[in-house]
């Protein structure tokens, strides 16, 4: 694979992670359960879209056909998507949703903290601003995973129960295919693979804290790196799409 | 408007940018924000070199605009804007004068133990987080236990 086509599915999927998962967290937006809930996650999502402007902004730069990050985010269809199928997993109930915040900000930010080193640096750059803002998130994902998780006993068995829901969906998050290869061999990104043990270490400290049981490895989902999506990513776009989709070319 | 003939010089753009405040929290300037990086001038060109505070800051747009404005007002035509990434903008740049102006306005200025030193209304030291997500991305909200008031914490970044 040529390297600038890798480095461009590689900043897709960077890309579509943040984005997807900016627009999940937004949907929270006046319906969370307390206000300063409601201010949170609406600042964590301001966040992952931002970074999605820089990621798919350079994207579009490596691409070269003159696509910008909003042609990019609004109008490419679900198979052209590239992001995590965590990412995309339904909001559920507030645990549900923090939990997947978790078990992704704390991938997001031992990956971030590797493309510091990026050979690219571009890339480095933007995991340098990403990765300060990320430790905030992770920070407030992690305590309240720990918080509900050791609090009540109903907190307790809705945390489990959102543990047990997205485990089987963390595997993708280290599987390497020949894009990753490609970003290793060229010094741009971390072989996917390696930050599993650090993770595992990570996210264990926090669950023991939060009196929670890792459930154990099952099946893998995997698919969307490579455009093969859930059923639920089609109803996100179409929410999110909607606007450019009706009015083509619409400006705030 | 005042149109100057002759080019102004870099420390008087720094001057004038010093005046344009930052569109969310208007007591400080983007100066005092520590977000222009760089002033200078390329033949007859001046780059302006600004770093966003957040990615997803909404008023980055805002600043860039207000930044243009300034400038043309004094009759400065030919500008360009560059973004720079990289350093990092850091509330260490935050400049003394602009941390002064934040607590007067009764936002505790960010500080480097990573959280506030007093309350900004009446100066207490029992204070308590409330959350580290605030009412713009760069700022927390905290609670003074002595005045009982709500208050909002620059964050260090």
């Amino acid at each position: 694979m040529a390297q600038d086509q890798a480095l461009f599915e590689y900043l897709l999927r960077l890309g579509d992670n943040t984005l997807v998962l900016g627009h999940r967290v937004s949907e929270w937006c006046g319906h969370a359960p307390v206000l300063e809930e409601d201010i949170a996650l609406a600042n964590t999502a301001l966040d992952l879209i931002g970074q999605t402007q820089l990621w798919l902004g350079l994207a579009g730069e490596v691409e070269g056909k003159n696509r910008t990050a909003d042609d990019l985010a609004y109008l490419r269809d679900a198979w052209d998507f590239r992001n995590l199928l965590l990412v995309e997993r339904p909001n559920g109930d507030f645990g549900q949703t923090m939990m997947r915040q978790f078990l992704f900000d704390a991938w997001q930010m031992i990956n971030l903290g590797r493309l510091l080193k990026s050979s690219d640096k571009r890339v480095a750059d933007i995991a340098e601003k990403a990765s300060k803002e990320v430790a905030y998130h992770l920070e407030r994902s992690g305590d309240t995973v720990v918080g509900l998780g050791d609090g009540t006993d109903e907190s307790h068995q809705r945390m489990q129960a959102a543990l047990e829901y997205h485990w089987d969906y963390i595997g993708e998050m280290f599987v390497s295919d020949p894009v990753d290869a490609a970003m290793v061999k060229a010094g741009i990104a971390p072989d996917p693979a390696s930050l599993r043990g650090e993770w595992d270490e990570l996210v264990g400290r926090y669950l023991k804290a939060a009196t929670l049981k890792i459930p154990g490895d099952g099946y893998v989902h995997k698919g969307g790196k490579t455009g093969q999506h859930t059923e639920h990513l089609g109803f996100v776009l179409a929410d999110m799409q909607f606007l450019q989709r009706a009015y083509p070319g619409a400006e705030w | 408007m005042v149109i100057t003939k002759t080019l102004p010089s870099v420390d008087q753009v720094w001057e004038w940018l010093d005046a344009v405040p930052d569109p969310e929290i208007p007591v400080i300037s983007l100066v005092d924000l520590g977000i222009i990086r760089d002033v200078r001038l390329e033949g007859s060109e001046f780059v302006i070199t600004v770093t966003p505070t957040y990615s997803g800051c909404p008023a980055t747009n805002v600043i860039n605009a207000d930044i243009e404005v300034a400038l043309h007002e004094k009759g400065v035509e030919n500008l360009r804007l560059e973004r720079q990434l990289s350093p990092a903008w850091t509330t260490d740049w935050l400049t003394e004068n602009g941390r002064a102006k934040l607590e007067r306005y009764g936002i505790a200025p960010p500080q480097s133990k990573g959280a506030p030193a007093r309350c900004p209304n009446c100066g207490g030291t029992d204070l308590a987080l409330t959350s580290q997500f605030g009412s713009t991305p760069c700022k927390a909200l905290w609670k003074c236990n002595s005045c009982l008031e709500p208050f909002d914490y620059f964050k260090c970044i």
